[in-house]
């Protein structure tokens, strides 16, 4: 099974946090995890885990959406992360390029559109902008994640 | 790549209704349409428009928003207008 993260503009702590948390609970499933972002999101996971136990394969945003565009990959399941409209933007796009089931992952101050927005998708959803606690919670509430590729 | 920027730093609708307000020539493409090299990001259907010989569409940047862009490109617009894609 293949999983990637889509990261967003890592200017809210919490999800370098929750990516390095959701690639170790994938990883603990058997996952094949790769992690996609621009520079400075791949960069401050890669320093978080300069031993590479949790981060494993990593690419750069817009070669992901190329690659997924021109069918070169493809995934089981996706988790976009979500702070703002560009996030959901992101998340439409790989639900159109994509068979993967989709994952929203959801948080900043102000989650309730950005819920609304992600349609049916799997949402995992916390006000959470420098404490990771609240959106670790919603993420400890799926107790298998290949369970949502079956 | 040289281009203006038509309306910075906004949410993808209100480029996609700028778009569509503004501009009488307007194709809708998939997300993942790759144009100008770049592979657009958004809620299908993506409206660009074609003033011309430039092409004027919508560029998600993660840490920015949606930004509206106007593009000179002869070629891209005639394959717009050819519907090669």
């Amino acid at each position: 099974m293949k999983a990637l993260l889509m990261m967003g503009c890592p200017e809210l702590p919490v999800q370098t946090a929750a990516g390095l948390y959701i690639a170790n609970k994938l990883n603990d499933e058997g996952f094949d995890v790769t992690i996609a972002g621009n520079k400075a999101a791949v960069s401050l996971l890669l320093n978080s885990d300069p031993q590479r136990h949790y981060i494993r394969k990593v690419m750069d945003l817009d070669r992901c959406i190329g690659a997924l565009a021109e069918k070169k990959m493809d995934f089981d399941l996706c988790f976009v992360f979500i702070h703002s409209d560009s996030g959901i933007s992101y998340l439409a796009t790989v639900k159109s390029l994509s068979k993967a089931k989709t994952v929203a992952v959801i948080f900043g101050k102000d989650i309730e559109p950005l819920i609304e927005a992600s349609g049916d998708s799997v949402i995992i959803a916390a006000k959470a902008v420098h404490n990771p606690t609240p959106l670790r919670a919603q993420i400890d509430g799926v107790k298998s994640w290949a369970a949502l590729t079956r | 790549m040289n281009y203006e920027i038509l309306l910075p730093n906004s949410s993808f609708k209100e480029c996609a209704d700028f778009i569509k307000k503004n501009f009488k020539e307007v194709y809708y493409v998939e997300a993942g349409f790759k144009i100008f090299d770049n592979y657009l990001v958004g809620v299908s259907p993506i409206p660009i428009a074609v003033d011309g010989e430039d092409v004027i569409l919508p560029y998600v940047k993660p840490c920015h928003g949606c930004f509206v862009l106007r593009i000179p490109g002869k070629e891209e617009a005639e394959r717009l207008r050819a519907g090669k894609y």
